[in-house]
C-alpha cells in the first residue's frame, strides 16, 4: 500500500467519524442556541437511534424506508418527553441546573436502555451491502458513504428550515433574544420544546447510520456526547458552519494522528488543537466573538 | 396557588426522605438463613467491564440454585452475598471489606479485572480469607515474579494472558509466522495481553511491526489496520473485547487483508461475535478454553461432560451465547463449594484444601493446585481453534 | 455574628462526626458506613475547594478529577515505586497539582461558559490518556497496586477507624481555611467576580488574580484528596480519576447546594452513600434509578439538599397561612 493510498484512507476514515461528530455536535447546538445550555443527554440520542433502528428493522424486519422514519420519531418523542420531564419542570432553569438535568436524563435513559437490549452489541445491516469501493488504492465502505450523504442532508434541510420556514426563523428569533421574541409572541417555551426534538431526530440519524459500520451498544452514548461537544466546541458553539467544520477536523485529526503518530495517543492530538485553538480564539473558529459576550454561559 | 405548589414540592421532598431512610434501614432488617455457608462474590456486573461480570454473575446464580436444589452441601444452604463493582476500584474494596467485616463470608469468589484483583487482595491477606480470583493477571497470585512465591490467601482460575499468548506464538511458529503486527485497546485486558505479546516475542523469534491501540468506544479502526496494511506484516494478534474486537475484524476484510491471518485474543470467545462479524470472522484464529467450544471438543476429552452440563443449563437458563468469562466463575464457585463440602467452612481448611487440590476438571482446564502454584493451570487449557463455516473449529 | 454562626455549625458537626464510629461500634450495620465515610471525607475535600472555584468564582471545572488523580499518582508512584516518605509525597503533590493548575488556569480562565467547561475536560481526558499510556510508571489501566499506608510518627493509621479520624481532621481543618477565606476580603472580591466580572474589576479587584488564586487552591486541595485516596486504598487506576469521575464530583456540588461549603460536603454525603451503598439495591436498574433521582433533585430542590431546612420552614409557614386563611 502506498504512502498515498495510505494518507487517502486515512482522510477517507476521518470524514466518516467525522460526519458522525458533527452530526452530534449540530444536535448540541440547536438546543443551545434557544437555551443556552448543553444536553448531555445528546449522545444517549444517537444510542437509542441505533438501537431501536436494530429492533425494527432486525427483530421486527421493517424494510429501511419505513423503519428509518419510524426510528427517527420514536427517538423524537423520547426528546419531547426529556423537555417535557426534566427541562419545563426546572422552576429556576440556570445553565448549570438545565446541564446537570440532561446529564441526570442520560443516565436514566441508559440504564433504560440497558434493560431494555441487555450489554451486548448489536449489529445492522448496512443499507446497500458490505462490498467496498476501491478508490486510487484506497477503499471506501458503501456505508460511509451514506453517514456523509446524510449529514449533507441535515445540513441542507436545516438551512432551509432556518432560513425559509416559520418555525425556523421563530427558532432563530428565540436564540438571539428570548423575551424579545416572547413579546412578538412566540412561545420560547415551545421553542425549547421544538428545539430537543429537533435534536433528538438529526442525534437518531446519527446513530442509524453509524451502527452499521461500528455496532450499538447501550452504553456509547457519553463517548460520542464529549467528542461531539469538542466538535461543537473548536468550531465555536452555536455556529452551524462550525459543527461541520469541527466534527470533520476532529475526525480526521483522530484519524491522521493514530495513523501516522501514535494510535494510543490520538485522541490527545484532537484535544491539544482544541485548547490550542480555545487560547487564541476564545469562541472558537467560527463563533461569533461578540455574541459570546452577550451569553450567559 | 404558589402556595399549594411548594406544599406538592414539599411532599415529593418528604416522599423521597422517606426512600431513603428505607434504604439505610433495609440492611437491619435482612436475616440471614441459618446454617448456611456464606460465599462472597464480587463482580463488574454493569459499567465499563460488564461483559466480565454480567456472565459471571449469571453463571453464579445458575450454580447455586443448582447446588441448593440439590440439598446444598452436606445439609448446609450455599448462600452467595453477590456485590456489583461496576468496574470501579473504590466500590471493589468496599464491597470485600463489607463481605469480610459485615456479611463474615467464608471465602470471596472475583474480582473480574485484574486490577481490582491486585486492589484488594491485601484485604484477603490481612484478614486470612481465601479468594479466588477471576482475573487474568499473572500478578495476581504471584508475590514475587523472581522466587515465584505465591499469595498465601489468593487463587485464581482463568489461564494467565502469557498462557494465551504463548498459544497463539506457539501456533505461529508452526505455521512459520514470524513479522507479526499488534492491535489492542487501552483497557486493562488489552494493556495486559499486550505486555505479555510483547515480552514473549523474542523467545519464539517474533519480530514486532507495529504496536497499535484504539479506545474501547472507538467506532472504526481502519486508520490503525491502515498503518498495519503498509508494513505487510504475515499476522496481525487483536487484543481486546466488546465491540471492537468485531470492528477490527470487519475493518480488516473491508481494506482487503484477509491474506494477513488474523489472531484473536480469548476474549473473542462468543458466538455472538461470529455472527456480529456478519461473515468477516471466517478463518480467524483465536485460543480458547474447553468451556466456549464444548460442542466441537472429541467425546473422550476430559472436559467433554462437565462443559456440556454447563452450556445446555446456561443456554436453557438464559437464552444467550456463552462467553469464555463464566466459566471463570464456575470454576472458582465449584472449587470453593467443592472445599466447603471437604473440609466445612473453615476459612484456613479451605484454603489450604485449595492448595492441595490436584486433577479438579473444570470448565477452563484441569487444575492442579500446589503452595508454587495457585492457578493450576497451564497452556495447554488453551486449545487454538478457528472460524469456519460460522463456528468454531479445532485445529492442530 | 456570621463568623460566631459557622463557628457553631462547626463544632456541632465535629462533634458529630467524632461520635459517629464510637456509635457504629454498637450498631452493626453502621460498621461498614464508617468504611463509607472515608471516601466521602475525600470528595468532600475536593467539593469543598470546588465549590469555592464554582459558587463563589463562579468558574466551571470538568477537570478537577485530574487534580485529584495527580495528587494520587504523585503519592501512589514514588511511595510504591521508590519507597519515599508519604508526607513528602503529599507536599510533592501539592506542588506538582498546583503548578500545572496555575500553568493550566492563566490561558484557560479567560474563558468562560461551555468554553471553559470544554478546555478543562479536554485537560482531564489528557491527563486521563497519560495515566493510561505511561505503563511503564503509572502501570498502565491494570493500576499501580501495593501503595503503602500512612503514619503520623510512627503511629500507623492502618485501621478504617484510625483513617476515619485522619481524614476528617483534614477536612475540618480544610473546611475552617475555606470558610474563612469567603468570610475575608478575598471572599467578597470572588463574590463580586462571580456577579459580574466587569463590575468587579471596574471597582478595583483583580479579577484574573483572584480566579488563578482560587483556580490554584482548588486544585491543591483536590491532589491532598488524592493523596488520602491512595494511601487508604493502596491502589490507584486510571478509571478512578476520569472524566466521569469530574462529571459526579459536579453533580455532588450541584446537588448539594452550589453556594454553600455544606452543601459540598452534603453533595458528597449523598451522592458518595448513593454510589457505593444504597443504589445497589437496585442491582442492574442502579443507573436508571441514579439518573431518577439526580433529575428529581434538579427539578424539586433547585437550591441543592442544603436548602432542605429553609423549604421545610417555609413550607410550615405557607401551610400555617392556609389554616388561618
Amino acid at each position: 500500500m502506498s504512502f498515498a493510498s495510505q494518507l487517502l484512507q486515512y482522510a477517507i476514515t476521518g470524514v466518516t467519524i467525522g460526519s458522525i461528530y458533527a452530526m452530534v455536535a449540530i444536535g448540541f447546538n440547536i438546543i443551545y442556541n434557544v437555551t443556552e445550555a448543553i444536553n448531555f443527554a445528546q449522545g444517549e440520542f444517537v444510542m437509542l437511534g441505533g438501537l431501536v433502528m436494530v429492533f425494527l428493522r432486525v427483530a421486527v424486519n421493517i424494510p429501511v424506508i419505513f423503519s428509518l422514519p419510524l426510528t427517527i420519531m420514536l427517538v423524537t418523542m423520547v426528546g419531547i418527553l426529556l423537555d417535557r420531564l426534566a427541562i419545563k419542570p426546572l422552576s429556576k432553569p440556570s445553565v448549570l441546573a438545565m446541564v446537570i438535568a440532561t446529564i441526570g436524563a442520560s443516565f436514566f435513559i441508559r440504564g433504560a436502555a440497558m434493560m431494555l437490549w441487555g450489554k451486548n452489541p448489536f449489529d445492522l445491516p448496512p443499507f446497500s451491502g458490505r462490498n467496498p469501493i476501491s478508490f486510487l488504492g484506497a477503499v471506501v465502505q458503501p456505508q460511509g458513504l451514506w453517514v456523509v450523504g446524510f449529514l449533507l442532508v441535515v445540513v441542507v434541510v436545516l438551512t432551509l428550515f432556518f432560513d425559509r420556514t416559520i418555525l425556523g426563523k421563530a427558532l432563530r428569533a428565540s436564540a438571539v433574544n428570548p423575551s424579545a421574541s416572547s413579546l412578538v409572541g412566540i412561545n420560547v417555551k415551545h421553542m425549547v420544546l421544538v428545539s430537543f426534538a429537533l435534536s433528538a431526530a438529526i442525534g437518531a440519524l446519527g446513530g442509524i447510520v453509524i451502527t452499521p459500520i461500528s455496532l450499538m451498544e447501550y452504553d456509547r452514548g457519553a463517548m460520542l456526547a464529549v467528542k461531539g461537544f469538542s466538535a461543537c466546541v473548536l468550531g465555536g458553539i452555536g455556529s452551524f458552519p462550525g459543527a461541520v467544520t469541527g466534527g470533520l477536523l476532529i475526525g480526521l485529526i483522530e484519524s491522521l494522528g493514530a495513523g501516522l503518530v501514535s494510535s494510543g495517543y490520538k485522541d490527545v492530538f484532537a484535544l491539544l488543537l482544541l485548547l490550542l485553538v480555545l487560547f487564541v480564539r476564545p469562541s472558537g473558529l467560527l463563533g461569533n466573538a461578540e455574541v459570546s459576550k452577550i451569553r450567559k454561559f | 396557588m404558589k402556595a399549594n405548589l411548594s406544599v406538592g414540592k414539599g411532599a415529593v421532598c418528604l416522599l423521597a426522605a422517606v426512600v431513603l431512610a428505607i434504604f439505610i434501614l433495609i440492611p437491619v432488617v435482612q436475616v440471614s438463613a441459618a446454617e448456611a455457608y456464606k460465599v462472597g462474590a464480587v463482580f463488574s456486573v454493569t459499567g465499563r467491564a460488564s461483559f466480565l461480570g454480567d456472565p459471571e454473575k449469571k453463571t453464579a446464580v445458575m450454580l447455586q440454585e443448582e447446588i441448593n436444589k440439590k440439598g446444598g452441601i452436606n445439609g448446609h444452604l450455599l448462600e452467595l452475598v453477590i456485590y456489583d463493582d461496576e468496574g470501579d476500584s473504590t466500590k471493589c474494596a468496599l464491597a470485600v471489606r463489607k463481605l469480610i467485616s459485615q456479611d463474615k463470608v467464608c471465602a470471596i469468589i472475583g474480582p473480574s479485572l485484574s486490577g481490582l484483583s491486585l486492589a484488594v487482595l491485601p484485604e484477603a491477606e490481612k484478614h486470612k480469607i481465601p479468594l479466588v480470583s477471576c482475573a487474568a493477571s499473572y500478578k495476581i497470585v504471584t508475590k514475587n515474579a523472581e522466587t515465584g512465591e505465591q499469595w498465601k490467601w489468593v487463587f485464581k482460575t482463568p489461564q494467565s494472558d502469557s498462557m494465551a499468548a504463548e498459544a497463539i506464538y506457539t501456533h505461529m511458529k508452526k505455521h512459520g509466522i514470524s513479522k507479526v503486527a499488534i492491535m489492542s485497546g487501552t483497557t486493562g485486558f488489552g494493556a495486559s495481553g499486550r505486555s505479555e505479546l510483547l515480552r514473549l516475542a523474542p523467545q519464539y523469534g517474533i519480530t514486532i511491526l507495529a504496536d497499535e491501540k484504539y479506545g474501547p468506544k472507538d467506532t472504526d479502526m481502519t486508520a490503525q489496520l491502515t498503518k498495519i496494511k503498509g508494513k505487510a506484516p504475515q499476522a496481525i494478534v487483536n487484543w481486546s473485547i466488546g465491540p471492537t474486537q468485531v470492528v477490527v475484524v470487519r475493518n480488516r476484510q473491508e481494506l482487503g487483508m484477509s491474506n494477513i491471518v488474523l489472531y484473536q485474543s480469548h476474549g473473542f470467545g462468543s458466538r455472538k461475535n461470529i455472527e456480529l462479524a456478519a461473515g468477516a470472522a471466517e478463518g480467524v484464529y483465536c485460543p480458547l478454553g474447553a468451556c466456549n467450544i464444548a460442542e466441537v471438543l472429541p467425546p473422550a476429552h476430559l472436559q467433554k461432560k462437565v462443559t456440556m452440563e454447563y452450556l445446555k443449563a446456561y443456554k436453557a437458563k438464559y437464552n444467550e451465547a456463552l462467553s469464555s468469562f463464566g466459566g471463570h466463575a464456575w470454576d472458582a464457585l465449584a472449587m470453593v463449594t467443592k472445599a466447603l463440602g471437604a473440609v466445612g467452612s473453615d476459612k484456613a481448611k479451605i484454603r489450604d484444601y485449595l492448595e492441595n487440590l490436584k486433577g479438579y476438571v473444570g470448565q477452563h482446564g484441569v487444575f492442579n493446585f500446589s503452595p508454587k502454584d495457585h492457578n493450576g493451570l497451564t497452556k495447554e487449557a488453551f486449545q487454538m481453534v478457528v472460524v469456519k463455516n460460522g463456528d468454531w473449529a479445532l485445529t492442530d | 455574628m456570621a463568623k460566631n454562626r459557622s463557628a457553631v455549625h462547626l463544632t456541632i458537626f465535629g462533634v458529630c462526626l467524632f461520635l459517629f464510629p464510637l456509635l457504629a461500634r454498637w450498631i452493626s450495620f453502621l460498621v461498614h458506613y464508617v468504611d463509607v465515610m472515608v471516601f466521602v471525607g475525600i470528595y468532600s475535600l475536593v467539593t469543598v475547594g470546588l465549590c469555592l472555584l464554582m459558587g463563589y468564582a463562579g468558574q466551571i471545572s470538568l477537570g478537577h478529577a485530574s487534580f485529584f488523580g495527580l495528587g494520587a499518582y504523585v503519592s501512589g508512584i514514588i511511595t510504591a515505586r521508590y519507597g519515599v516518605n508519604p508526607w513528602f509525597c503529599i507536599l510533592l503533590g501539592m506542588v506538582v497539582s498546583g503548578g500545572v493548575a496555575f500553568i493550566i488556569g492563566a490561558p484557560s480562565l479567560r474563558l468562560r461558559g461551555h468554553y471553559l467547561a470544554m478546555a478543562t475536560l479536554a485537560f482531564c481526558i489528557i491527563i486521563t490518556v497519560i495515566f493510561n499510556e505511561s505503563i511503564a510508571f503509572t502501570g498502565g489501566p491494570d493500576g499501580l497496586a501495593f501503595i503503602p499506608g500512612i503514619s503520623i510518627m510512627g503511629y500507623a493509621l492502618d485501621s478504617v477507624v484510625k483513617y476515619y479520624f485522619f481524614v476528617w481532621s483534614v477536612v475540618l481543618m480544610v473546611l475552617l481555611l475555606c470558610l474563612n477565606i469567603i468570610q475575608s476580603r478575598v471572599g467578597r472580591a470572588l463574590r463580586s467576580i462571580h456577579g459580574s466580572e466587569l463590575a468587579a474589576s471596574a471597582v478595583g479587584v483583580n479579577v484574573a488574580k483572584y480566579k488563578i488564586y482560587v483556580f490554584v487552591l482548588s486544585a491543591v486541595v483536590a491532589s491532598v484528596a488524592g493523596s488520602l485516596y491512595a494511601h487508604y486504598l493502596n491502589f490507584i487506576n486510571p478509571a478512578s480519576f476520569d472524566l466521569f469521575v469530574s462529571i459526579k464530583l459536579l453533580i455532588m456540588i450541584i446537588l448539594g447546594g452550589i453556594y454553600s461549603l455544606w452543601g459540598a460536603i452534603l453533595g458528597a454525603v449523598l451522592i458518595t452513600f448513593l454510589s457505593y451503598e444504597w443504589l445497589h439495591y437496585f442491582e442492574e436498574a442502579e443507573v436508571m434509578v441514579y439518573g431518577a433521582i439526580v433529575l428529581i433533585i434538579v427539578i424539586f430542590l433547585p437550591g441543592g439538599v442544603v436548602s432542605i431546612p429553609e423549604k421545610v420552614r417555609s413550607l410550615c409557614r405557607s401551610s400555617k397561612l392556609k389554616v388561618e386563611g
